[in-house]
């Protein structure tokens, strides 16, 4: 794992600005983490972009269309982790098709050659195939970290590569994909001499896995520290997996359908007991009140705790939150009510994070879920949240108003009235002045998600007061091309904007012509904008991609889905027949 | 076909809050004939140990057991996909901010398979994972979004369908999640049938979660396993105190209501759409 031969441009002294040899430097910017301060650091001046790129260990790169691998390995020519983000995030919803592009394949191309010690990869939203899976294990000996999230295009057999190829594979994260799940039988593929595996998250994966294999897998691994199982891990299993892993940090368990006798109960118990060092804990298929005590004794240092697959009602959830004094994240689903959400209120004041995700969201038959009450009475009882997912059916905005007095420190406001341009319930008024108090309260606010029935006067909040907004999801909402306009003539740092079922139109579109450039990427879809105003664009700004999309059976002269994102490298070569490419026209 | 996606409906049903009718016509069209006094009547025990069996047309005070109604005393034929052509407010509301919107395009190229107006693509924003482990799968309809990615996310979870059905491992198995509501109670519910290998244990599992005080909750957190067991049985003799004030019943795949207990367990499983407690008083017939 040698260096590359370093490269040496050389300078004259007096237009050296900085006073130490370039190792030095390089030394001193390797402590640097965080991608945002690297590239603020890479600006100052040509020695410190060239010894910046040469001790970048970790590229991120956040749109896979704005830049090309090759010039990547060019600029960063010793980066051994990478981390990559393809389709629009709106693909999560099904707003784009399957075949849309964001192959990883031609990354990992360039990859073998450039940075053949590679050892981390992280996709999301990548289209990766069993080949690309193959290629990347038989070809990247010192890999050590895959991670999956929202891909799709692979399936099991693609694991099974990993798992029998990778020999000093320590992570193995596959969350949330579109796999064609054929069977568990990869991950008997780990060979029995292999022993480095520090996490293993398969819990979305549905298909059933050898639990023998799985059981000496874990007991071989002696550094598995976050093990995520999938359902098919019964109770039984759990008990014995934990009794091989005591030293479990983040533990999914796999279902907890209650089938144990009294003896095996004590026996689940115990291993429990056992696990000092949890501090994350998920999965919980099937979990109902009589078994829940067995996670008692392994909450006290619980700071993560995702409930998100379990049914449970409000009293069960005060029972297990009693357990877990230093709750900071929490997911839940719906069914536990507004009166769990007390009990959050109640039982959790460190809690920083909360998503409450809907049970049921397209069952209109019967009233239930949580309302402003459970939002309410978590507000007033943690006062430290600053992240919000929330899934309702009602809001007032006397409400949200309260909410964020309460909680001024929002960096995350992500609220989800289900039923599209719903008011508030209570005065029949549209929603907007609740996002006016979210955006003039949270002055930390990074990213927001409006619903509910809204007017341009949202948006005008918006622009004039969110400043430090990032990221702004809109659906169902606005009144006008105005609308669209405030967000984009004021929110200074916006990156991301993604739109659907607006009546926003050309003028709205073209009057962010300057700022798409300073932006990662513009989602616009079911708007009113038209294949001309997208074609304008494109022509105004050669340095923007702009891909149109139609529906079948539209108009020809609608464009129905517009994505616009800035890109170095210009219109991409691999857009499929249904992604109209406008730039370079 | 199995699995909901983001977007799509359960069973062709609009995704907005429309009020579905098919409550009120089974609560309201009550048959108006009552059962035979010497009708045979299948009982089925919400109580730990409680055996079906059959019970003659005694006086209803002193028993433990729910009072099953049968098919008769149902309306028969409840349609349940007649044509979500219901529209509440809201709905309404909707359409009006889709036209706006200029999404009817969207929703006209959704809704063709399936006549719902107001069904909208990939709305509430819900990732397709968490539809698949919410949803009931073996018994939501499919509704076919634009994208074949949905297509193939079908094959997959057919698939895997079968090939847990046809495991020899004994601990693999679907999960047969059906709703389950109970009159005066908001909340619904829902339980996993393949959990359940029989209506006792399922009666049980039900009764656990609709019947429950905190009370129970706190005895149970401080017991050991074995006296848990004997609790259970206390408490439910305390809870139903002698009068089966509830039924328990089921839609099948025709949309009629059936009586829970009628049939084997596996007839029963593969025909059942959901389960309603129904307050006894509020189901038609057994003499009283």
């Amino acid at each position: 794992m040698g260096p590359n031969p370093k490269m040496r441009k050389e300078f004259p002294d007096s237009t050296r600005s900085s006073p130490f040899p370039d190792e030095v430097l390089e030394r001193v910017l390797s402590l640097l983490k965080s991608h945002k301060d690297r590239s603020a650091v890479s600006l100052v001046c040509k020695d410190w972009y060239n010894a910046e790129s040469w001790s970048r260990a970790h590229v991120f790169i956040g749109n896979c269309y704005s830049v090309s691998p090759e010039i990547v390995a060019r600029r960063f020519p010793r980066v051994k982790s990478v981390t990559l983000k393809g389709k629009p995030r709106f693909s999560d919803f099904n707003l784009v098709p399957e075949n849309w592009g964001a192959d990883v394949h031609p990354w990992l191309a360039v990859f073998v050659a450039k940075y053949p010690f590679l050892e981390e990869l992280r996709l999301k939203r990548m289209a990766v195939s069993d080949e690309s899976l193959e290629f990347l294990a038989l070809n990247f000996p010192n890999f050590k970290v895959l991670s999956l999230l929202s891909c799709d295009g692979f399936s099991t057999d693609g694991l099974a590569a990993i798992a029998t190829h990778c020999k000093n594979l320590t992570q193995l994260d596959i969350q949330e994909n579109g796999i064609d799940d054929k069977s568990g039988s990869w991950l008997s593929c780990f060979p029995e001499n292999f022993t480095s595996l520090e996490v293993l998250n398969f819990a979305n994966l549905n298909t059933d896995v050898n639990f023998d294999a799985l059981e000496r897998l874990v007991s071989r691994c002696k550094s598995l520290n976050v093990l995520k199982a999938n359902k098919s891990i019964s109770l039984e299993h759990l008990q014995r997996l934990l009794v091989c892993a005591p030293q479990l940090i983040e533990l999914g368990t796999g279902s907890f359908m209650p089938e144990l006798t009294a003896r095996q109960y004590a026996e689940l118990e115990n291993s429990f007991i056992q696990l000092k060092n949890l501090n994350t804990l998920s999965g919980l298929w099937e979990a109902s009140a009589p078994y829940l005590p067995v996670l008692y004794p392994a909450c006290t240092n619980l700071t993560f705790l995702n409930l998100s697959y379990a049914f449970l009602q409000s009293l069960e959830l005060e029972s297990l939150l009693c357990h877990c004094p230093h709750l900071q994240r929490l997911w839940v689903l719906d069914t536990v009510g507004d009166k769990g959400l007390e009990a959050v209120g109640s039982n959790c004041p460190l809690l920083e994070e909360l998503r409450v995700f809907p049970a049921d969201p397209f069952d209109e038959e019967v009233i239930h879920g949580v309302t402003e009450a459970g939002f309410l009475a978590v507000s007033y009882g943690c006062r430290r949240l600053h992240y919000v997912l929330y899934f309702c059916r009602q809001m007032t905005n006397a409400a949200v108003a309260t909410i964020v007095q309460n909680c001024p420190d929002f960096t995350h406001f992500r609220l989800c009235i289900m039923n599209p341009g719903q008011p508030d319930y209570l005065t029949n008024e549209p929603m907007d002045e609740a996002f006016g108090a979210v955006v003039r309260t949270c002055t930390k606010l990074q990213r927001l998600s409006v619903s509910g029935l809204l007017t341009d006067l949202t948006f005008e909040y918006i622009g004039q007061y969110a400043k430090n907004l990032e990221t702004l999801s809109v659906a169902f909402a606005g009144s006008s091309d105005r609308g669209m306009q405030c967000m984009l003539e004021g929110c200074p740092k916006l990156r991301k904007l993604e739109i659907r079922d607006c009546p926003f139109g050309n003028a709205a579109l073209l009057s962010g012509l300057e700022k798409y450039e300073s932006m990662r990427s513009l989602w616009m879809s079911a708007c009113n904008v038209t294949m001309s105003g997208c074609r304008l664009l494109a022509r105004e700004m050669p340095r923007l991609n702009v891909e149109v999309m139609k529906d079948d059976g539209s108009d020809e002269s609608q464009a129905d889905k517009v994505y616009v994102y800035r890109s170095v490298v210009g219109p991409r070569r691999d857009a499929p027949p249904c992604v109209l490419n406008l730039s370079g026209l | 076909m199995q699995g909901v996606f983001s977007g799509g409906g359960s069973g062709g049903s609009v995704c907005m809050s429309t009020v579905s009718m098919e409550d009120n016509v089974v609560m309201s069209s009550e048959d108006s004939s009552s059962p035979d006094e010497g009708e045979l009547e299948l009982g089925l025990g919400l109580s730990l140990g409680g055996a079906t069996g059959f019970k003659g047309s005694g006086p209803r005070g002193c028993q433990q057991y729910a009072r099953i109604l049968t098919a008769k005393d149902l309306p028969s034929k409840v349609s349940s996909s007649s044509s979500s052509s219901t529209t509440s407010p809201s709905s309404s509301t909707l359409s009006r901010a889709i036209a706006t919107a200029g999404t009817k395009r969207t929703a006209d190229s959704v809704s063709a398979s399936n006549g719902a107006a107001s069904q909208v693509v990939g709305w509430p924003p819900i990732r397709s994972h968490r539809m698949h482990i919410m949803v009931n799968q073996a018994k939501s309809q499919v509704t076919e979004e634009f994208s074949s990615m949905n297509k193939r996310k079908n094959a997959v979870e057919e698939k895997v369908g079968n090939k847990n059905i046809n495991t020899d491992n004994t601990k693999a198995r679907t999960s047969l999640f059906v709703k389950v509501n109970m009159d005066g109670t908001l909340i619904g519910r829902k339980v996993d049938l393949n959990a359940h290998g029989c209506y006792e244990t399922l009666a049980q599992a039900l009764e656990n979660m609709f019947l429950r005080t905190t009370k129970t909750v706190n005895m149970a957190r401080l017991s050991t396993p074995e006296h848990k067991i004997m609790i259970d049985a206390k408490r439910h003799s305390q809870l139903l105190g002698g009068s089966s004030e509830f039924v328990l019943t089921y839609e099948d795949k025709d949309g009629d209501w059936m009586l829970v207990g009628d049939v084997p367990w596996g007839m029963f499983t593969s025909s059942v759409k959901r389960l309603r407690i129904m307050r006894t008083s509020e189901a038609t017939g057994l003499g009283k």
